[in-house]
């Protein structure tokens, strides 16, 4: 017989000793499952990877399906980029952070901008009121963005910017601070959110509708594919999702049909797929189970690479390409016992490391209580540094390929995340799905059967249902003056005042009649941002053109 | 017929995560309670007159953007103004406890931090009713 | 508790919310109270909207809201959604896409739960009506659960129902028996940028000329089979139903026996199919003169499109039910209806009162250990009851 066929004997023999031997000293547990509660067998071995062809199913670094990564030598060539999600307060506060941090070695920036800037409020606005630089920085105009970014050349760094309804704002925003610094808009780098569907599904900030949402969205890919080359034009989400309380193989493949629905609207409004194609990026979490997220970053990066070139029919292999961004997950996090963050955050890191991320944001131990202090969030970049430095794991490239449990995990995820895909493809696309609620309704199910496991404590949390202890309320966690509010109205008040009135009316009555038709809005909102029209008139005029979102609540 | 517990579960203010406003409303669904989800972004007007009309016995506001010292005691102001007194507010999400003395002053019976089993806060309601069951 | 009812007539929010509770909870002397009221009610225009889950009825209803403001109407809205049957509890989930209107003062939103009805509206809904008809409310819109088999309590208590369909539900469809077109004044394809929408309007109007043919002892062409070979396909396409047949007394035409249609047959709602032909939406065409059918109209409730002519068609509706005596049929229909409530409501409550409940269950050992046969049980439990209830104290006000 052949060595599978004496191993699967072997194998059924040890497994009735072993099940014997539990009938006396039984296992930990029942059933034993990832983070995802998918079931977890007691060993793998050759017999789960009898069919592993390696070039069809990973490929070698930097070749199709790209399982393995993207580049062919991965962090030899060079590290992922630690990229630190900040900001909050006024641009000037915010400004501080960014320089602290590329002083400590951080290598991207990554901008957080707070709640009424991503709904295209101005901080004077009624709605806005206690929530001025709350969860990000207050930008209200131009000239809050020329104080973000004062100092900092925007030739030698890579942005990413956290926004997505108002994206073309912000992004417009960027080109004219760049300009203003003599640095013309094909020399950029970075990226922006720019995922509006995620925002329907997951993540709240939504403000037009899906239509005029998809045109503003297709206008950026295609003004970029112009004039900024080397930018992002989207970060297609799975964070959000995962933070929603969906399971791994849930963000993967709601992420993908989002991407699916992304690239059918570019399609639709006449660009080439090797035009945006290599321009697409990604966001994707990582949770506690180590191997179950690598296994999810490798199986994601195989199903886009398929997507691209057997669906899309995408030639440039660029296209084919998963890039992405990881964010270690803020909702595992506990608030007792901080310190166990750190850890935590240590385990997710490493996984999205395994994983083959291209950028990483590490969270702060705070992060259940507050936004992160200086000392917090040096201590996040540090986890990176010495995983980067310290641990052996970047050395080579996908070290945990060939594990036969890994392997395993990363198939039975690509499976799923197909089932999802074409049940998404049998409601009519993520539009419609969103429409429907389907999404929502799944993530939610999710979320909710993994709260009421914790509750069962069938879901051990260290410190929160096991190893508590009696704690005082921590001390020293980052406050954002209250005072942030009064000062942006200033600031506001001043800028009305000493703007050319004539100019901002102008530029908004051209993107008034743009949004009318089907100019690419990019050039008039670029004209209204120089013109110090405000965020918050901008996003007037267009809430008025094209309407806003209401949302479709399941339970 | 009986009497079923009334709950309105609000989101004040501009935050969009609604992951636990939704788990907390399923759970008081599932522990009997009559449950109103409001939605997203609620001014405290929005929410009280909400909770008024639907004549709830406690309100649940729930919010993770750090506006929760302005957000808060609005909404308690308006309910007592409308004369609403005897309803029961309580909060959850991303509150700091060193707010939690000042939100509880400015009447919020309780805060649910992160990690609260949903079971804590349906104790919580059961014990603390304004209104009594019968 | 006159207190609280004169701060409803008032139009007092936290009074008419407060009276609500109460009747929900069963509380007999808010319903004594509110019923012994002879003058303070009828003046309201009550309005259902039923029609399968996922039609779009709360974002109709929200619009629909908006309209009525516009014309200067105060507007009650009665949400129904179903209680778990297995905790009790529920997440009335419709208020939220009608929150736009939560700090109108002319506009009270209230969210029901069925706590167990199977009707589609709750036991509490007709009285909640009442108490908003009494303060002072112009319009009451009553959101059901969904349309289904027997969900059709409704029409018992509205004026006017106003039965949603969406063009392409496919598989998730509610099974329903023949009745559901019997149950709507008004029908409006919502939705109606699907692609089918206007397939939808088509058999529906069909569907409704049938009937009012079938009613008039008109034998439609293809015969009686038409309807029953036609009504599957066609029902299966609106999402109202599954299974449809029609019912005996549809077949009035074999008789040769002209129905005169102001007798109601049993089970039909008297008024369906007779609406006069100046409402019917202008793009009919298809439909004969001599035929006069409900108004089928298309919305987009989600941009508020058609939403216009959909209060318009409402409201002069009413000026139609009235000018024909239809609306006095209904009512009155109504109220018989609510005797009835009222009578099983009493006779529910004294069952359970503790002397009942055992005499009921001393007859219940007696039968089991047959020393007693069911009927006299049953008769001798009857005998109590009513002895009981003319010796029972009823809430004084």
């Amino acid at each position: 017989m052949t060595d599978l066929e004496k191993l699967q004997q072997d194998l059924t023999t040890w497994t009735t000793k072993v099940e014997k031997a539990n009938e006396k000293y039984p296992e930990r547990k029942k059933q034993f499952v990832t983070g995802s509660n998918a079931p977890v067998k007691r060993v793998y071995t050759p017999l789960d990877q009898k069919d592993f062809d390696y070039e069809k199913k990973l490929g070698l670094p930097g070749e199709f399906p790209y399982t393995s990564g993207v580049q062919p030598t991965m962090y030899r060539g060079r590290l992922w980029t630690m990229r630190q999600y900040a900001g909050f307060g006024t641009a000037e506060e915010s400004n501080a952070r960014y320089k602290y941090l590329l002083e400590q070695g951080q290598t991207g920036l990554s901008v957080a901008f707070d709640l009424p800037t991503q709904i295209g409020y101005d901080s004077d606005h009624p709605l806005s009121e206690g929530e001025v630089g709350k969860v990000g920085v207050a930008i209200d105009s131009l000239a809050d963005m020329e104080t973000l970014f004062g100092g900092i050349p925007l030739d030698k760094v890579s942005t990413s910017m956290t926004i997505n309804a108002p994206a073309a704002v912000l992004l417009a925003m960027y080109i004219a601070v760049a300009e203003k610094q003599g640095v013309s808009a094909d020399k950029l780098n970075g990226t922006i959110q720019n995922d509006i569907l995620k925002e329907y599904i997951a993540r709240g900030t939504y403000i037009f509708p899906p239509a005029p949402s998809m045109r503003l969205i297709t206008d950026i890919f295609e003004y970029c594919a112009k004039n900024v080359p080397n930018w992002n034009t989207i970060s297609i989400s799975g964070y959000h999702i995962r933070e929603a309380g969906s399971t791994a193989v849930q963000e993967v493949a709601f992420t993908l049909a989002d991407g699916i629905a992304y690239v059918e609207a570019a399609l639709k409004a006449g660009l080439d797929v090797d035009e945006f194609g290599p321009r697409l990026s990604f966001f994707f979490n990582a949770h506690n189970d180590l191997f179950e997220e690598v296994a999810k970053f490798r199986a994601a990066r195989r199903v886009w690479a398929h997507i691209m070139r057997d669906r899309f029919g995408a030639k440039n292999p660029k296209s084919w390409m998963l890039r992405f961004h990881t964010q270690t997950g803020g909702s595992t996090l506990t608030a007792q016992q901080p310190d166990n963050n750190i850890i935590r955050v240590t385990l997710q890191a490493l996984a999205a490391v395994l994983g083959g991320t291209q950028s990483l944001h590490t969270n702060s131990r705070d992060e259940a209580l507050a936004l992160p202090t200086e000392e917090a969030v040096r201590i996040a970049l540090r986890t990176q540094q010495i995983i980067a430095y310290e641990s052996g794991v970047a050395e080579t490239v996908d070290p945990l390929a060939g594990s036969y449990y890994v392997e395993s995990l990363t198939d039975r995820i690509e499976t799923e995340v197909l089932q999802y895909i074409k049940r998404i493809d049998d409601l009519g696309g993520a539009v419609k799905a969103i429409e429907q609620g389907y999404i929502q309704q799944e993530i939610q199910d999710s979320a909710y059967a993994w709260q009421m496991d914790v509750e069962k404590n069938e879901r051990i949390i260290v410190g929160l249902n096991k190893f508590q202890i009696k704690e005082n309320p921590p001390k020293g966690l980052l406050r954002v003056d209250p005072a942030v509010g009064e000062r942006q109205k200033q600031k506001l008040a001043a800028l009305r005042s000493s703007r050319d009135q004539g100019a901002v009316e102008r530029t908004l009555a051209a993107l008034r009649n743009a949004a009318r038709g089907t100019d690419n809005l990019m050039v008039p909102i670029l004209e209204a941002v120089k013109a110090y029209a405000t965020l918050g008139e901008i996003c007037g005029v267009l809430r008025e053109e094209f309407g806003e979102y209401k949302p479709n609540v399941m339970f | 017929m009986e009497r079923k517990i009334r709950v309105l579960i609000a989101k004040p203010g501009l935050d969009g995560h609604d992951r636990g406003a939704k788990v907390i409303a399923r759970a008081l669904r599932d522990a009997g309670m009559e449950v109103i989800y409001t939605g997203l972004r609620q001014t405290p007007e929005q929410i009280v007159s909400a909770a008024i009309q639907e004549d709830v016995d406690v309100i649940g506001l729930s919010i993770l953007s750090g506006a929760h010292n302005h957000l808060f005691p609005r909404v308690v102001e308006l309910l007592k103004q409308s004369g609403a007194e005897n309803v029961l507010v309580f909060g959850g999400g991303v509150i700091p406890e060193e707010d939690i003395p000042f939100l509880k002053s400015k009447g919020i019976a309780e805060v649910f931090g992160p990690g609260t089993p949903t079971s804590k806060t349906i104790e919580f309601i059961r014990a603390n009713l304004k209104r009594p069951l019968n | 508790m006159n207190d609280l009812i004169r701060a409803c007539f008032s139009g007092d929010v936290r009074a008419v919310a407060r009276l609500i509770t109460l009747l929900e909870n069963g509380d007999r002397e808010a319903y004594a109270a509110l019923y012994r009221l002879k003058d303070h009610a009828g003046r309201a225009q009550v309005i259902g909207i039923t029609g399968p889950p996922g039609a779009g009825k709360s974002t109709l209803a929200d619009k629909l809201i908006a309209q009525f403001r516009l014309r200067g109407l105060k507007v009650g809205v009665l949400a129904v959604d179903p209680s778990s049957p297995f905790s009790g509890g529920a997440i009335l989930g419709d208020r939220l896409r009608m929150q736009g209107h939560a700090t109108d003062p002319g506009v009270f939103i209230r969210s029901l739960a069925t706590r167990g009805s199977l009707g589609g509206i709750s036991k509490a809904t007709h009285a909640a009506i009442r108490v908003l008809d009494a303060a002072g409310y112009d319009i009451v819109l009553v959101e059901t659960v969904g349309v289904g088999q027997s969900e059709i309590d409704i029409v018992r208590v509205a004026d006017l129902v106003v039965l949603v369909s969406v063009p392409g539900l496919g598989d998730d469809i509610q099974v329903i028996k023949a009745g559901i077109m019997e149950i709507g004044d008004i029908f409006v394809v919502n939705k109606a940028d699907r692609d089918g929408a206007d397939r939808v309007v088509r058999e529906i109007r069909a569907m409704l000329e049938l009937q009012a043919q079938l009613r008039r002892g008109q034998i439609p062409k293809g015969g009686p089979d038409t309807l029953a070979a036609r009504a599957p396909e066609f029902l299966h396409h609106t999402g109202l139903a599954e299974g449809w047949e029609p019912r005996a007394d549809n077949e009035s035409g074999a008789t040769g026996k002209e129905e005169s249609i102001t007798t109601p047959t049993p089970g039909v709602r008297p008024g369906a199919g007779t609406v006069s032909a100046a409402l019917v939406n202008q793009e009919a065409g298809t439909i004969s003169a001599a035929l006069t059918i409900a108004p089928v109209l298309k919305t987009i409730a989600e941009t508020g499109d058609g939403v216009k002519e959909l209060a318009d068609t409402i409201l002069n509706h009413f000026e139609t039910l009235s000018r024909t005596g239809e609306l006095e049929r209904k009512r009155l229909e109504s109220i018989r209806y609510q005797l009835g409530q009222f009578v099983s409501n009493e006779i529910a409550h004294l069952m359970s009162l503790p002397e009942l409940a055992a005499a009921q269950d001393e007859l219940a050992r007696k039968v089991f250990s047959r020393k007693m046969d069911v009927y006299s049980a049953g008769l001798a439990l009857f005998h109590t009851i009513i002895e009981q209830g003319a010796s029972h104290e009823h809430p004084q006000t």
